[in-house]
């Protein structure tokens, strides 16, 4: 038994070691936040982490002590234990501990979720900047209305500016996630929900799509440029009078179901259709989702979906699965 | 009739076409093994129309270790794919076929019909009756879920599998983005199996309320019956929301309607609030029952009454209560605003409290006890620490705020695999070992269960203890692949190997079935284990098929262990006692309608309309013709039953004939 244990506790040690020599606290980003709203949840998940570490520790001490006093022995053969139904105030004790725990928990909880709604401490009299997200599959569209800039797979931000994003989808649903920036949020088709972030440091930030969503869904992921105020200003210069105009025709070609490089527009697609609007067209291409294995069903079209499909140029091609 | 023949079986995988080929072999094998012993007659007589809640609690168990190893390969192939970066042993489209299937299979055909399994063996013996409330109806039970079964697992073979996540969100699982037949498997496959499970949970809550022994009062049942009266409530609450979904799904993608879909003002998280509404009870009726298991077991071999019976009863119908009202945590990030997260989070927290008196409770069960280290309590002391870790990540997604850097991650899976294995697979092998000299008159081996234990169980930490720190990383759930330059790579591996450990604890487990059937010491003993409490280990090894030659009377909780200590009539019982007992006949009409149920749903996966309206209207006259069914059933002669008492009643009285 004692030398079961001691195998058992070696191999955890190592076990441990392997797992932290595996990742450098750098690399979990969770723990390594650049905004004050990444901040503020990585500051909850340590006070839960303290709790939550208090509650596993109490409940192995007991269970290692009492598994070793308490094992069979030849010794204790005809040992007889006492037939013990409970005891009122140990239980007692033991649903009141956790509740306090819970409440513990529970009121940062709710104040957090009500503080990540509003523009973090110290920015509220900045104006934010707008950006508009649309997901598709697989790719990220971004459109600064007030800029009249869009941008596909890439956003440049300034730093210390609070950033509205207007979550919405073409299609599928999906999940907008920087996690050094802002916790994540689902982009919906014909819903739009709102998320406020700010950068504190400049610098290039990962985002990426984490509700699963097809066969691109791995690659969905897209850059956060956090730059200076200046920097950001002289690239918006930049694109307004050197991106390429984008069309409707071309916006359609975007939306099938395909991964994409950076792109970047000197005009956004809000001004033919805004997804989040409840009665938004819809540019939706059921036949390019085939695959060229298996039994193929039916497909359904609205007489409304299927004007635009005419419409949109090129999408009818059908058969053979895209993307990769 | 437009049918695309060429189509119907999958092709272009070497995978795929390796297990075609082993299908065929393996259907080949069965039918020549069967026909050369000559077993067809024994089979059909024995088993497949057996109603006897034993059979077919056996015919549970088998169906859910094969899909055990079903859903366990699909495991082993999502961890060979990410076990390095950049792979490409699967696809994108194969491996979110591959993850989608686990799911759905090691939830609803591994865990359920294991669990439901156990059920169907133990209650009614723990109870003190000689069957379930509805013999037939837990037969046709059996065969729905055999049928939904066998019908979602021919979908990668046959037509092609679905591949939207066990979740199936919606619009994705829509024939807007997933436009095959696939995800037609999953919501027709399922409700099938759906409406066994739905019975199943009716016949129990019958037979507990109305068949227990006399003097067992609700605050006398065992911890398990309670447990088990509990997840059948759940299941008779939870499980139609479920069917309404999976309906309203398969007019969707079937009929072309517009529930979920984006287009013509379809709403997505319909589907999202439907699924969860039954996707979170569902967690607990497969996670209650094995908390009873534990509770038998953890009294068993301690030597002593189950500590704060009535906290723990409380705390399961608490457990049952808030499991209905947490279904929104599954998608705080939905945009829904912090006053409703807030009421979720709270809720869902809650749920920590009465679960956490149940482990103090199992704690102070052991204190003060005698510990025995057999199977059955090592994989019971196993879960402690391993589902407390399981339960504190619970409460940390739980809290909204920070669930918004943990949702859809590694760390959610982590969370919910560190949950269910030690939470459900732990006690599915806690109770086979357990139970099975019961059932069989042997017990497996201790010397094999030990590689099986240790091989498990490192595995399985190594394998899920490093997806919490993968989600952290940023490691998204259901990624086929990622880049060198994430840094996933040493985890991942180390997960993989662990994968391949904890497999290797699987394959010990089948040796140790073969082994112990073949060389084991069997014996007649009624209580193998020497201290066990409760009425099932009061008849003779393996059980009769009329359980109990007469019902006892019950006094305590611990009904068996009081009338060792006390004595009882029931165990000084005299061959004059003994009356022929009434039980019902065997009946083929559950294997009938199972099967019209199985090519029913084919054909309407297939969109074969008019085929499916045929085998729906087959499966209906099964139904009449059962309401035309007069048969009584049979008496068990006197002779038999004092000819099998004869074997654990070693008392003179029952020697001279």
């Amino acid at each position: 038994m004692k030398k079961r244990k001691s195998l058992l506790l070696s191999a955890l040690s190592v076990f441990l070691v392997t797992l932290l020599s595996g990742c450098e606290l750098a690399e979990v980003i969770v723990f390594n936040p650049k905004g004050p709203q990444a901040q503020k949840i990585l500051d909850l998940i340590n006070w839960s982490l303290f709790w939550i570490g208090l509650i596993v520790a109490v409940v192995y001490i007991l269970f290692v002590i009492f598994v070793w006093k308490y094992r069979a022995r030849p010794e204790n053969e005809n040992y007889e234990p006492p037939q013990e139904k409970g005891n009122k105030v140990v239980e007692t004790i033991w649903t009141a501990i956790p509740v306090i725990i819970v409440i513990l928990l529970m009121i940062p909880t709710v104040t957090t979720l009500y503080d990540l709604e509003e523009v973090p401490e110290g920015y509220e009299d900045e104006e934010p900047l707008v950006i508009h997200v649309t997901s598709a599959d697989w790719k990220w569209i971004f459109s600064y209305p007030e800029e009249n800039i869009e941008t596909v797979n890439y956003i440049n931000i300034p730093v210390d500016r609070p950033i509205l994003f207007k979550l919405t989808s073409a299609g599928t649903m999906q999940s907008f996630w920087i996690p050094q920036l802002a916790g994540q949020k689902y982009t919906m088709a014909r819903m739009e929900v709102e998320l406020t972030a700010v950068a504190e440091e400049e610098g290039t930030y990962w985002g990426r799509n984490t509700s699963f969503n097809g066969q691109g869904f791995t690659e969905q992921e897209f850059e956060v440029n956090a730059m200076s105020q200046e920097e950001f200003d002289a690239w918006v210069k930049d694109a307004q009078q050197n991106a390429p105009k984008l069309t409707e025709e071309m916006y359609a070609k975007i939306l099938e179901p395909s991964h994409m490089g950076k792109e970047t527009y000197s005009n956004t697609h809000l001004e033919w259709v805004d997804h989040g609007d409840h009665h938004a067209k819809t540019y939706l291409n059921p036949e390019m989702y085939r695959l060229d294995y298996g039994y193929p069903g039916k497909t359904f079209y609205e007489e409304h979906d299927r004007v635009i499909k005419q419409h949109s140029a090129g999408s009818n091609d059908g058969g053979g699965h895209s993307g990769h | 009739m437009d049918i695309k023949w060429d189509k119907i079986l999958v092709t272009g995988d070497p995978l795929i076409l390796a297990s075609q080929i082993a299908i065929v072999l393996t259907m080949i094998g069965i039918v020549v093994g069967l026909t050369y012993f000559k077993k067809w007659g024994y089979l059909w007589r024995e088993w497949l129309t057996s109603v006897d809640h034993k059979r077919i609690g056996i015919m549970y168990m088998i169906m859910g270790v094969l899909m055990f190893f079903r859903g366990g390969v699909d495991g082993l192939m999502m961890k060979a794919q990410t076990a390095v970066p950049e792979n490409t042993f699967l696809d994108a489209q194969h491996y979110n076929e591959v993850f989608t299937t686990h799911g759905v299979i090691m939830i609803l055909f591994m865990a359920m019909p294991m669990l439901i399994g156990i059920m169907n063996i133990v209650v009614p013996l723990q109870i003190g009756a000689r069957d379930v409330a509805f013999p037939q109806m837990n037969l046709l039970s059996f065969w729905l879920t055999f049928a939904g079964a066998l019908l979602f697992n021919i979908s990668f073979v046959v037509g092609g599998s679905p591949d939207a996540g066990w979740t199936s969100y919606f619009p994705l699982a829509g024939k807007e983005f997933t436009p095959g037949i696939g995800n037609n498997y999953y919501m027709v496959a399922i409700q099938i199996a759906g409406f066994g499970t739905l019975m199943t949970g009716i016949n129990f809550i019958v037979t507990i309320l109305k068949l227990r022994a006399p003097g067992m009062t609700l605050m006398k049942m065992p911890m398990f019956t309670w447990t088990t009266l509990i997840t059948s409530l759940i299941i008779v609450i939870a499980f139609p929301i479920f069917t309404i979904a999976l309906l309203l799904g398969a007019l969707d993608r079937i009929y072309g309607a517009h529930f979920f879909t984006v287009s013509a003002g379809g709403l997505d998280m319909l589907w999202a609030n439907l699924f969860w509404l039954w996707a979170h009870p569902e967690v607990y009726i497969v996670i209650l029952p094995a908390f009873g298991i534990y509770s038998e077991i953890v009294a068993t071999f301690t030597k002593k009454r189950l500590y704060g019976y009535t906290s723990m009863v409380l705390a399961i119908v608490i457990i049952s209560v808030l499991s209905m009202l947490v279904w929104v945590h599954h998608f705080y990030t939905m945009g829904v605003g912090p006053a409703v997260n807030s009421v979720f989070s709270i809720t869902t927290a809650a749920i920590a409290i009465p679960t956490g008196v149940k482990i103090f409770n199992w704690l102070f069960t052991m204190r003060k006890g005698r510990i025995e280290f057999t199977q059955p309590m090592m994989w019971t002391l196993a879960f402690i620490p391993t589902f407390t870790i399981g339960g504190v990540t619970g409460v940390m997604l739980g809290m909204a705020a920070t669930d918004f850097q943990y949702h859809n991650t590694l760390f959610l899976v982590g969370h919910f695999h560190y949950a269910l294995i030690p939470g459900v697979v732990y006690a599915v092998f806690a109770a086979i070992y357990y139970w099975w000299p019961k059932v069989f008159g042997f017990k497996l081996s201790e010397r094999i269960g030990k590689w099986h234990f240790w091989l498990f169980n490192i595995g399985f930490n190594l394998t899920f203890f490093p997806f919490y720190l993968l989600g952290l990383m940023g490691a998204a759930r259901r990624m086929y692949t990622y880049s060198a330059e994430s840094g996933f790579f040493p985890l991942y591996f180390i997960s993989a190997v662990g994968a391949f450990i904890m497999a290797a604890g699987f394959v010990a487990f089948a040796y140790n079935i073969y082994w112990s059937t073949r060389y084991a010491k069997r014996t007649t003993a009624n209580d193998p284990w020497g201290n066990t409490r409760t009425l099932e280990w009061a008849t003779a090894t393996p059980v009769p098929h009329y359980n109990f030659a007469v019902i006892p009377e019950v006094r305590d909780v611990d009904a068996y262990w009081d009338m060792k200590k006390n004595g009882d009539k029931y165990l000084t019982l005299e061959p004059k006692d003994i009356k022929p007992i009434h039980l019902p006949n065997n009946s083929g009409q559950p294997f009938y309608m199972g099967m019209m149920a199985f090519l029913a749903g084919l054909f309407l996966v297939f969109e074969l309309k008019v085929l499916f309206y045929i085998f729906a209207a087959l499966f209906f006259a099964g139904m009449i013709y059962r309401s035309f069914d007069y048969d009584e059933g049979y008496y068990v002669p006197v002779e038999e039953i004092i000819e099998k008492e004869r074997t654990w009643r070693d008392d003179s009285k029952w020697k001279a004939n």
